[in-house]
């Protein structure tokens, strides 16, 4: 925030800000480090993909076929003569912005529905989690199937069903937060002094609960993901040609004795990114020092 | 504590009301009918096949026929399979898929509790990262992919392990029930640490200490009652996910359980199939929320306290 010119004002000394302290702390996590590092290399690989390499997607090499590894194709290629590596990246475009999508509408739902009923309180407060607790004691799985079945096997359709179901996590921790906060004495002492509502909000409410909102967000990503994969897997999610990484390890399965190299390389980009996602939502949750609540 | 679950019981009839409604009329609003598949049917029998489906009836009625049949238990024809029943192919595939949950829920608990309750007596040592790494591996390695590794690793290239089946060849369990219980074991190792790390500071825990308790009956009797809550508490959801990731786990090792028959009903488009099993899985999952918030109830007194009331 704007610290600095505050703190001249009233000539206390500079302090570190609550995100300064945080971005030390994430700094000194050597694992969580190497997180965000392998994530943005992953990151950037997919979305550069068709400029960094020579084959395309679907381009197929039919008496090539499935080969090993080589200075040609260096993750080898697939039955149809397709270059590994490359389906590997285009995939996770796909699986990476399901992550991201599905996550951007949880993060929506949830932390709407959870500002709501911390700051309304009461018996509407009572209704809406009690709501979720409904709906947190379903199976997921199950419902994204019968969407998938009744709306049809579409892309979209997959990101906002996915991001429908995971929202309830995110509802709890922003109505806890917003509870929370609602007693707190800085928030009654800015009520005291006449400060507006929306500048509440915005000084002392947002700015304290946005660290478990991040923290969050950065672990709904990965349980996102696999969900994506699941469905994939189970092959109700992407349908072919496109690709995700959970068709790829699918479809890897199948020729896994012949070419387990088809199974393994698609496993590895999806869990070094589970792992990596994983560890940077751990590490911010300690600099953010978020008390793991109820999960 | 009869009050606390006569309570929950009750509160659960909405729940699967609410459940039954809104998958009945998403399932009847699904594009293509149950016989669209089917080449030029006589429309006598098409009429004889509506009618014995209560298609030919208006849409409320039939939803209230269908939760007449739900309260005699009768979950109705299979839409695929004609002569059969839903209730005929869940009782066909539930055993196995239970049996699969049981072992992989054991797994998790035993070998969880075990991790966790050795890292939290000497945290931050190796006794400690070392189980808690494993527990990492465990959440990340998702099961569509730790399953097929094992095939290839314990079945295919050791051959140790049977590679499929279920109840066919000895040992061919095995395989199925660690892979799905291996991500349950990793959450239940990093929940026991983090219960038992905070009874272990607590006052009672140096009472017992100081009235010269053997260090196994401090951890084992006194510390674990009250570390293992979290553990119990989470052991409901974790079903649920169980029930969920035994479709994978069945695809993958082709054991005959619901799951796979719930998958290839969604490929298939047998709705009663889709609708009875759904409905069937949410009963049981309230069901498990409900013994295992019972469960943490019993162990913890302050949550006993309060029962009945709000959390």
């Amino acid at each position: 925030m704007n610290a600095p010119a505050e703190a001249g004002m009233t000539g206390y000394e500079e302090g570190t800000s609550l995100w300064q302290d945080a971005w030390v702390r994430l700094r000194r996590n050597r694992l969580a480090v190497a997180g965000g590092i392998a994530l943005a290399l992953i990151t950037l690989l997919c979305v550069f993909a068709p400029l960094l390499l020579p084959y395309g997607y679907e381009q197929q090499d039919l008496v090539l076929g499935a080969a090993p590894p080589s200075w040609q194709h260096w993750l080898g290629t697939d039955v149809f003569g397709r270059d590994l590596l490359t389906r590997i990246l285009y995939g996770g475009r796909i699986s990476l912005l399901v992550g991201v999508i599905a996550t951007g509408v949880a993060l929506i739902i949830g932390v709407t529905w959870g500002a709501v009923a911390g700051y309304a309180g009461g018996r509407v407060d009572a209704f809406m989690m009690r709501f979720v607790d409904i709906v947190y004691a379903l199976p997921f799985m199950i419902f994204v199937v019968l969407l998938m079945v009744v709306f049809g096997r579409n892309l979209l359709l997959l990101f906002l069903v996915i991001g429908a179901v995971e929202w309830l996590t995110m509802a709890r921790i922003v109505r806890a937060q917003v509870q929370g906060l609602k007693q707190q004495e800085f928030v009654e002492a800015a009520v005291s002094l006449g400060l507006p509502r929306w500048a509440i909000i915005r000084r002392h409410l947002i700015p304290n609960a946005v660290g478990p909102v991040i923290v969050y967000t950065t672990l709904t990503i990965p349980a996102v993901m696999l969900l994506e994969a699941f469905i994939s897997f189970l092959g109700l999610g992407v349908q072919p040609p496109a690709s995700s990484w959970g068709s790829l390890i699918s479809d890897g399965v199948e020729t896994m004795e012949e070419y387990p190299w088809l199974l393994i390389y698609p496993g590895l980009a999806l869990s070094v990114t589970l792992f990596a996602l994983n560890f940077l939502g751990d590490g911010l949750r300690d600099a953010l020092d978020v008390r793991s609540s109820k999960d | 504590m009869w009050r606390f679950i006569a309570l929950r019981l009750l509160q659960a009839i909405p729940v699967l009301l609410i459940v039954i409604t809104v998958t009945f009329f998403l399932v009847r609003f699904a594009p293509g009918g149950p016989f669209s598949g089917e080449k030029a049917v006589i429309p006598e029998v098409k009429a004889a096949l509506e009618a014995q489906y209560r298609l030919d009836q208006p849409l409320f009625s039939q939803y209230l026929a269908y939760l007449s049949d739900l309260a005699h238990g009768n979950f109705g024809p299979s839409f695929k399979y004609p002569g059969r029943s839903v209730n005929e192919l869940i009782a066909a595939g539930f055993p196995a898929t239970f049996e699969l949950g049981l072992y992989a829920l054991l797994i998790a608990v035993v070998l969880g509790m075990g991790a966790g309750i050795l890292a939290a007596l000497r945290p931050n040592t190796w006794s400690d990262y070392l189980p808690m790494s494993a527990a990492m591996i465990g959440i990340c390695m998702p099961t569509l992919l730790l399953g097929p590794l094992l095939v290839l690793v314990f079945g295919l290239h050791l051959d140790w392990l049977p590679v499929s089946g279920w109840g066919n060849v000895p040992g061919d369990k095995l395989l199925p029930s660690l892979t799905l219980g291996a991500a349950y074991a990793a959450y239940v190792a990093r929940l026991t640490r983090g219960g038992m790390l905070e009874v272990l500071s607590q006052d009672y825990i140096r009472t017992a200490r100081a009235k010269g308790l053997p260090e196994r009956t401090v951890i084992l009797k006194h510390a674990l009652r009250g570390g293992v809550i979290p553990v119990v508490a989470f052991l409901g959801p974790a079903f649920a996910g169980l029930l969920s990731g035994s479709f994978v786990v069945e695809s993958v090792f082709q054991v005959p359980g619901l799951g796979r028959f719930f998958v290839q009903a969604a490929f298939n488009r047998d709705y009663t199939m889709i609708l009875g099993s759904t409905i069937f899985f949410a009963t049981l999952i309230v069901l498990f929320n409900l013994l295992s918030d019972v469960l943490a109830a019993w162990l913890n007194p302050r949550l006993r306290a309060d029962l009945g009331g709000r959390r």
